[in-house]
């Protein structure tokens, strides 16, 4: 059961409150008229389906409703971060490839059946909000 | 090969069944293959098999980096069936089928195929109407489908709730009586087994790493076991399949989700068919051992971890008990998950892709164990004269530029 941390509500709540809503950060064509078959088919169709970090929306449908953003790992499925709407993530996998930290945010190893939201990761993004 | 018969087992009772041969070799990999097929699962050793059998192309690899059979073939939940509303889907399914109802006897290997039927539960007016859309639309493509009455399903399962004060009461089924279930785990073995005697070589353990690609057609690809060449591959990799693509280049239009089945302890004989319900989301059958395996929908989130969560456990549950309150009580004895690549139509992806020589067979979501045979033996078509199938040409990659969907969402007995 995962426990997702819901910046709007700034709570953790269960993964049942929460569903999933696929990749996030898709942005839909300015002119869709304009698209060619191929842009207008890999903007509905293709995804990136990382085996590895993952940012995807995530509704907290039977909360305050309101869609934000997740950074969760595929594998282990840890979540590393969630933002808000219009935020760009703080970890990304080019970010943890190079090694880097951001701010104070470690990054545990995976393997759990069971994973909550990382504290320092949450604890990072909420002092940024505040 | 040695093949099995019943004098077989008598003469190897009279040296204590110690000297069997092994059921196929261990080979070291060749520097080349005619074909090389990326996934040792169901459908990768079945395209194997049928390359050799059919067309006569037995310098064959098949690659895989765990075990043979060790992903979805070993994680499903067995059902076989081809009552599928399109055309397309329905040609593709039932080809599967008919193959099925001969495989055993072509492999000299026992599949366990057992015809029992599959039951499409309608709990909804609407429901009702998609049954009779569906069993009207199978008909006119020559696949066997009934609508049963709730005293017809009464009859056929008794312990059933098929009561009108049922939360969800049954309104009707589609039912298709040459629709079943058969053993996952001898599907591969037995496939492995025939391709194996006919030259092809099973590499296990090893791991594709990347693709030798040059001038936008492949070449070969690179291993943990050093380099092999080809210059037909083909892709047979369930879940993993956008890993390979990315490895070589493209995306797809797959995204990855843990699929979990359970299994509960074994009860004498109590159930001889297969029951799915599209609304409330569960199906079960029970097997020749006794275990009622049980399954449901994916987990909504992407994953590659194998494994499923604890709500969906919950949700599946609830839905059965709900069907057969004679369950309540059944304590379960397992629980898994796969990693199926579900496509947005819900229909599998049968494919040139954008670098020549190189196949996918990708996108069944979570329905390819029923395809199995139909999926070999198409997709080796695909790979030996290099191009699509009759029956392949409408899953082509092509189809999410075009817009010429084959939107199988819902329509066939449980929602994707």
């Amino acid at each position: 059961m995962f426990h997702i941390y819901c910046p709007y509500c700034e709570e953790h709540r269960e993964e049942e409150e929460f569903r999933p809503k696929g990749q996030a950060h898709i942005v839909r064509p300015k002119d869709p008229e304009a698209c060619s078959d191929e842009e207008w088919g890999d903007y509905l169709f293709f995804r990136d389906n990382p085996r590895g970090i993952h940012h995807e929306l995530w509704v907290h449908a039977v909360g305050c409703r309101k869609f934000f953003n997740v950074t969760r790992h595929t594998v282990t499925y840890e979540i590393l971060e969630t933002y808000k709407m219009g935020e760009q993530p703080r970890i990304t996998a080019e970010s943890l490839a190079s090694g880097e930290t951001q701010g104070n945010v470690q990054v545990a190893g995976g393997g759990q059946q069971t994973v909550s939201g990382s504290n320092a990761a949450v604890e990072a993004v909420k002092g940024e909000q505040a | 090969m040695q093949r099995y018969s019943g004098f077989g087992l008598a003469k190897h009772a009279l040296s204590h069944h110690e000297n069997w041969e092994r059921q196929w070799r261990n080979p070291t990999p060749k520097k080349q293959y005619d074909v090389i097929i990326v996934g040792g699962g169901g459908h990768g050793l079945a395209t194997a098999y049928y390359l050799a059998k059919e067309h006569g192309i037995k310098n064959v690899a098949v690659v895989e980096k765990g075990w043979l059979g060790g992903g979805n073939t070993a994680r499903n939940t067995t059902i076989v069936r081809s009552n599928y509303l399109w055309d397309e889907a329905a040609a593709l399914y039932e080809h599967a089928m008919k193959l099925w109802e001969g495989l055993s006897q072509d492999l000299n290997y026992n599949v366990m195929f057992s015809q029992r039927g599959v039951m499409n539960l309608a709990h909804t007016l609407q429901d009702m109407r998609d049954v009779q859309r569906r069993v009207n639309a199978n008909r006119l493509n020559g696949i066997d489908s009934v609508v049963l009455t709730p005293e017809q399903i009464q009859e056929i399962v008794p312990i059933m709730d098929c009561s009108k004060n049922a939360r969800y009461p049954i309104l009707g089924a589609s039912w298709q009586p040459r629709a079943g279930v058969a053993r996952h785990d001898a599907v591969a073995w037995g496939f492995a087994r025939a391709a194996d005697a006919l030259g092809v070589d099973l590499l296990q353990n090893t791991e594709v790493t990347g693709f030798k690609i040059r001038d936008g057609r492949v070449y070969g690809v690179h291993t943990n076991r050093g380099d092999i060449e080809a210059k037909t591959v083909g892709c047979v990799a369930a879940g993993n399949s956008g890993v390979l693509a990315k490895m070589a280049g493209f995306r797809l239009p797959l995204e990855s989700h843990p699929l979990q089945a359970l299994v509960s302890e074994p009860l004498k004989p109590v159930l001889d068919t297969v029951v799915m319900s599209n609304h409330v989301h569960g199906y079960i059958s029970q097997t020749d051992k006794g275990d009622l395996v049980i399954g449901a929908g994916i987990d909504g989130y992407n994953g590659y971890g194998q494994r499923g969560s604890y709500p969906t456990i919950e949700h599946t549950l609830q839905a059965i008990v709900e069907m057969f309150p004679i369950f309540s009580r059944v304590r379960m004895n397992r629980q898994w998950g796969g990693i199926v690549d579900t496509c947005p139509d819900a229909c599998p992806i049968l494919s040139a892709t954008p670098v020549k020589g190189l196949f996918f067979n990708c996108g069944w979501g979570t329905g390819g164990f029923k395809a199995t045979p139909g999926s070999g033996h198409v997709f080796a078509w695909t790979l030996a004269k290099n191009q699509a199938h009759p029956l392949a040409a409408p899953f082509s990659i092509d189809r999410f530029h075009s817009g010429a969907l084959v939107d199988e969402h819902g329509a066939a007995g449980v929602a994707h």
